[in-house]
């Protein structure tokens, strides 16, 4: 069984599209883990049912006890987070900015502090429209912890690809570099980029192949509206010859890009569109690279 | 005044609104910008700017010092991210799982811990023509980056601590605690999306997010044209203000994709900024 994973470094590249594209390719062989926690979107496309729904609880949240409270401010003393807020000499916890470390706790004298379990979001097991298992989540509001839930959201996934022998979990991944992004490059022996011909596009590319590369992993890359600025398009492929990163496809501008999105479709269900082919190959490319 | 720029979906146009921004207000006003996606920070890219000062930052993290170590493993059980852990005569700390809390080095009963700068990145502060630019870069491989986010605004504070100077922030995206630490200081957040169904999921999402910290916000719609009309009802239907539209247009995509700013080129662009202008420059008189 094989990961791949589709990161982008930069948001709005076509990670998403592009994923759920190969998706609808990989038919039988894949399940599909959306790791975008944070803001994802490929349900919107496979409009998945869901089967299998529940909390995710992960780290802890410190609730102040106010009849056992003495109001003596050692919690205050130690919070490095600026978690307890005083307001005419009582003590709270500040919701969002406790990381639930437990120190205030351990150092109440009259042990007025608890820590709760956070439930930080959901994740559900689910079919796509496709008939395929989908796993898939969404983080709760301002919670922390994302890397977390990204780990349980691609176990899940190998859970289930291992008890119905599929060959590939594909991944969609977050933008960023930060926790939930090396959560979804964990483990994987994949990994396709996306960017775009914009500064930006290739900063973002650069930055996140940096991590790439810290974990070993083989990559491929694919421009989107690469016609768009093709000074850009070459620098980016020098880049990838410079850095042995796979060239998988370089995708035009085209407006059936958006326009199967507003259909909720993916792109490879239209008509008559040369993004389909070129996706098709880009798909055989990666299964057999993976 | 604070103004954080923010968006559910990546790639709706949180920069191009945020340089554009900074550079059009600074014709008339006293602006500093300050770049808050320290995962990938992208401002820089798009403004003509000398640098005046940089400095490393750090969190702490507890170094082991074995001479009076008793390994009672206190540390290990006072630890809620399993940072540090005990392992048969030896103590080790996992830097990255570690939130710089402080329990274990001082619950410590022989100070054996004590906490060590640790290098996440690196704060850079420029002058552009007009206005100065402030941007946090986290080291690659680094995880954690609310607490560079929270020293860049200590930095800004600092620095500019006159309330009358229009602070625009370039958050990151998404509605995790990344976005929580570079909106929740704000006095407006402007949410930025485009007119299309992934648009419309992210920046309900962001919406929820900004009313949960009680925060006031509009829209701006980028690429208006492209799509679908949802988010013009739903922010109808929910009394939302949308502040500008900006249009899809092929020449506005060039231009972004040399890393060039918008506004003196393309009229559409400064006329829509205009809006957004007289909208800031109303709002800041109101909550005086």
């Amino acid at each position: 069984m094989k990961e791949i994973v589709v990161i982008s470094g930069k948001g709005g590249t076509g990670k998403t599209s592009i994923t759920a594209s190969f998706a609808v390719l990989g038919d039988r062989d894949v399940v599909i883990a959306d790791c975008d926690v944070d803001a994802a979107d490929m349900h919107i496309l496979l409009q998945p049912e869901n089967a299998q729904s529940e909390d995710f609880y992960s780290g802890e949240l410190a609730v102040i006890d106010q009849d056992i409270c003495t109001q003596c401010g050692k919690c205050f003393d130690v919070c490095r987070f600026e978690a307890i807020d005083v307001s005419n000499g009582i003590h709270t916890v500040d919701e969002l900015s406790c990381e639930g470390c437990g120190y205030c706790a351990r150092v109440c004298p009259v042990d007025a502090i608890t820590n709760i379990p956070l439930n930080v979001g959901k994740w559900h097991i689910a079919n796509t429209r496709f008939n395929q298992p989908f796993v898939h989540a969404k983080l709760g509001i301002g919670a922390d912890n994302s890397g977390k839930l990204v780990a349980h959201v691609k176990n899940m996934a190998k859970e289930i690809a291992e008890k119905y022998n599929r060959p590939y979990i594909l991944v969609d991944g977050s933008p960023g570099v930060g926790c939930p992004v090396v959560s979804s490059l964990s483990g994987a022996h994949f990994v396709v980029l996306v960017t775009e011909p914009t500064v930006s596009g290739l900063h973002d590319l650069k930055r996140v192949y940096e991590l790439v590369h810290k974990f070993h992993i083989k990559a491929g890359c694919i421009i989107n509206k690469s016609d768009i600025n093709m000074n850009k398009t070459n620098e980016i492929l020098k880049f990838l010859k410079e850095e042995d990163i796979i060239h998988l496809a370089s995708l035009p501008y085209d407006e059936n890009f958006t326009k199967a999105m507003t259909d909720c479709k993916t792109v490879v269900e239209l008509k008559d569109n040369k993004l389909k082919d070129i996706l098709t190959q880009s798909w055989e490319k990666i299964k057999k690279l993976a | 005044m604070k103004i954080a720029i923010a968006s559910g979906k990546g790639g709706t146009g949180k920069t191009t609104l945020s340089t554009n921004l900074a550079s059009f207000l600074s014709q008339t006003n006293k602006v500093v910008l300050t770049d808050l996606d320290v995962e990938e920070p992208n401002s820089g890219l798009f403004l003509k700017s000398k640098l005046i000062h940089q400095e490393d930052k750090y969190k702490m993290i507890p170094e082991w010092n074995k001479t009076d170590c008793t390994l009672c493993g206190n540390c290990q059980d006072v630890c809620n991210y399993h940072a540090v852990i005990k392992i048969v005569d030896m103590i080790m700390v996992f830097p990255e799982l570690c939130h710089s809390c402080y329990a274990c080095s001082e619950l410590c009963p022989t100070n054996s811990l004590p906490m060590k700068k640790q290098k996440i990145g690196e704060l850079k502060q420029y002058k552009t023509d007009n206005f100065n630019f402030i941007e946090s870069r986290l080291n690659i491989g680094e995880e954690q980056a609310v607490p560079l986010i929270k020293q860049t605004l200590d930095y800004v504070d600092k620095k500019f601590p006159d309330d009358n100077i229009y602070k625009l922030y370039d958050s990151p995206p998404g509605t995790s605690c990344p976005v929580i630490e570079a909106t929740k200081d704000a006095d407006f957040i402007i949410l930025i999306t485009e007119p299309t169904p992934f648009g419309l999921n992210d920046v309900i999402l962001a919406i929820e997010t900004m009313k949960e910290l009680k925060k006031d916000f509009g829209v701006v719609i980028n690429r208006y044209g492209i799509g679908n009309k949802d988010i013009d009802k739903y922010c109808a239907e929910n009394n939302i203000p949308i502040l500008a539209k900006i249009p899809n247009l092929r020449a506005i995509a060039e231009l972004y994709s040399k890393g060039e700013l918008l506004w003196n080129k393309i009229p559409e662009v400064k006329e829509e900024l205009q809006k957004v202008q007289d909208f800031i420059i109303k709002l800041k008189k109101t909550t005086k």
